[in-house]
């Protein structure tokens, strides 16, 4: 809380204001840095694609023909890319993140949370190459040897699963980009679960509720909203992730239905082909598809944020009241 | 028939106890990775580190043997050229963020620094890339030094304004009754109390930029020498790693395993000493 100016004795003559003044004007301008940084990214990513953006200008989404020898450009793979692989990964992260946040708040003996915590907070500290590492070395291999062979046996019908298994494939970026954003959405999910208040667990344990049902009907009904934040937050990193994904999606521009193809996400088009752009116009294309990627990450952070904030003031307000 | 009310109760408890059952394998599973991540290093990785990875240069292809001593080095002057402009910008307007400005104005800064927060590194690197490497003609330290340094502000800024915060404000009054400038109360007793929280914020900054390559690919760029000109081209750790990775060398692969090994033992060190740093601060509050 800051302290008001006008708390100070009025009487006493204050030593020089200049300093304070100075203090407040020095960190003014270091806070408004923020505001800075977001329009020098918007700025800087437009005024690079600016001549991609005039020669292509919408087609640039909706086709998909990525030839730098012939200056045509169409990221609608690498758009299709990012969708899948993150919705991939949000399938496979989302319920186990929310299950885990579930036991950790509501379901877990107490001196099992803290590890537990710790251990997830570690996952978050890997490093998104080093993950790549192990992820083309051990889980590729894995991948190819059992599950993928067992997921075309028993689901070869869809035409989801058909076709070669190479090991690297959207599949395989999906499943990556899940254990990135795992520690993300439990983290969130979790301080969400702990901001429900009290009072609604007692509520309904004074009703006879068992333990399931306290958290089905008083906790998780009442986090609803901030979960689906969680998850929101978590779409938007999964968007974003570069290093891993690169390493095993393949990186093959093509829109195919098998998630055993490789693929190819806007973020990983970037890492790889960015110092290899050697015309202009090859660079413009891949500024914008920054510019893409910029967009759909700020726009995705925004809702995840004005969902969790609402919940946290509803909540705490409750809380006082 | 109704089910008595006693198979109900039976089966309601059933119930609650497959569900604790379910969401406990869940969050075995979601630690495993965790698991197997550590276990693979030390297998393909323990190995290969030894004196010549801390001492020797990268050797060329053909040749075994070799050290990653240059993009060891390289990742700490990237870090420190980083600190530079993170912390000063960070830790500045994290101060006054808990201190200053009306309630609404910090809210939005505060939320653009979460929306900030958000934004994926590999499109900083883009950004510094347009900024620096293509004026000047270059990929170089100073760029790579700045695209962390960016990347750390909005980090800072937020766990400074988080532990500023609970400093108590009966510090603040006693300091400003005894006639102390408001700002010279910030500096010395509030920043001072809150120094520790401060720190663990800059280490866990620190810890998160340490390991990424993104945004360093088109900026800092690599090096498969020694570099001591910052306007030149420098190694670092994680690019090391991500080359070696995708080479087709398998003495490289060991070398890449074993720079990983490096640096998550690097980043668990920090990680560590941040347990060691909030463990002792919540002892003396309470």
């Amino acid at each position: 809380m800051p302290v008001e100016e006008e708390s100070a004795p009025a009487k006493m003559s204050p030593p020089s204001r200049f300093g304070d003044k100075a203090f407040e004007w020095l960190t003014l301008a270091m806070a408004l840095f923020v505001i800075v940084l977001i329009f020098l990214l918007g700025w800087q990513l437009a005024r690079g694609s600016s001549l991609a953006i005039q020669k292509f200008g919408f087609r640039f989404l909706t086709t998909s023909t990525w030839d730098p020898v012939a200056e045509e450009f169409g990221a609608l793979p690498f758009v299709y890319g990012t969708l899948v692989s993150s919705l991939i990964a949000l399938i496979i992260a989302v319920p186990l993140s929310i299950a885990t946040a579930v036991y950790l708040t509501e379901l877990a003996p107490l001196w099992m949370r803290q590890p537990i915590v710790s251990l997830i907070e570690m996952l978050a500290a890997i490093p998104s190459v080093i993950l790549g590492l192990w992820g083309i070395f051990v889980m590729i291999p894995w991948l190819r040897d059992y599950p993928f062979p067992l997921l075309k046996k028993l689901f070869g019908w869809t035409p989801f699963f058909t076709g070669p298994i190479y090991g690297t494939s959207m599949l395989a970026g999906g499943i990556i980009i899940a254990i990135m954003i795992l520690p993300i959405v439990t983290s969130v999910s979790r301080e969400i679960l702990r901001s429900v208040p009290n009072l609604q667990r007692e509520a309904a344990y004074a009703l006879g509720a068992t333990r399931w049902e306290v958290t089905r009907i008083a906790v998780l009904s009442y986090a609803r909203k901030g979960l689906f934040g969680a998850v929101i937050l978590g779409l938007g990193r999964a968007v974003g992730e570069t290093m891993a994904v690169t390493m095993v999606i393949g990186n093959t521009p093509q829109i195919a239905a098998s998630l055993f193809k490789p693929g190819y996400t806007l973020a990983s088009v970037i890492a790889n082909e960015f110092t290899e752009a050697t015309t202009d116009i090859y660079l413009q294309a891949l500024f914008e598809i920054g510019l893409v990627l910029f967009g759909v990450t700020i726009a995705v952070n925004l809702l995840a944020q004005l969902l969790l904030r609402t919940l946290t003031t509803t909540s705490t307000t409750r809380a006082v009241q | 028939m109704h089910p008595t009310r006693k198979d109900k109760h039976q089966w309601r408890k059933f119930k609650s106890a497959l569900v604790s059952f379910g969401t406990f394998a869940a969050a075995v599973l979601v630690i495993t990775p965790l698991g197997l991540v550590f276990f693979y290093l030390l297998v393909n990785g323990a190995s290969s580190v030894n004196w010549d990875f801390f001492t020797q240069l990268p050797k060329p292809v053909g040749s075994p043997g070799g050290g990653m001593v240059n993009a060891i080095f390289g990742s700490l002057e990237l870090l420190a050229l980083g600190s530079v402009m993170g912390i000063p910008i960070g830790v500045l307007g994290g101060v006054y963020l808990a201190e200053y400005g009306t309630a609404r104005a910090n809210s939005m800064l505060r939320f653009i620094a979460d929306v900030l927060n958000g934004v994926p590194s590999i499109t900083w690197g883009v950004v510094v890339y347009g900024l620096v490497v293509l004026p000047f003609k270059g990929f170089s330290a100073y760029a790579g030094g700045l695209a962390l340094g960016l990347i750390m502000i909005p980090l800072i800024l937020r766990t400074t304004e988080e532990v500023i915060l609970l400093v108590p404000n009966g510090y603040r009054e006693a300091s400003l009754a005894l006639g102390i400038a408001r700002w010279k109360t910030i500096v010395h007793v509030v920043m001072k109390t809150a120094s520790r929280g401060i720190i663990t914020g800059i280490l866990l900054a620190l810890a998160r930029i340490g390991g990424e390559t993104a945004p360093l690919l088109f900026t800092a760029f690599g090096n498969r020498f020694w570099n001591h000109d910052l306007s030149q081209p420098i190694a670092a750790l994680p690019l090391q790693i991500f080359t070696y990775a995708i080479s087709p060398y398998d003495d490289w692969h060991r070398q890449a395993w074993a720079g990983a090994l490096v640096l998550v033992i690097g980043i668990f060190c920090i990680n560590v000493l941040v347990r060691v740093l909030t463990r002792e601060r919540s002892r003396t509050t309470a």
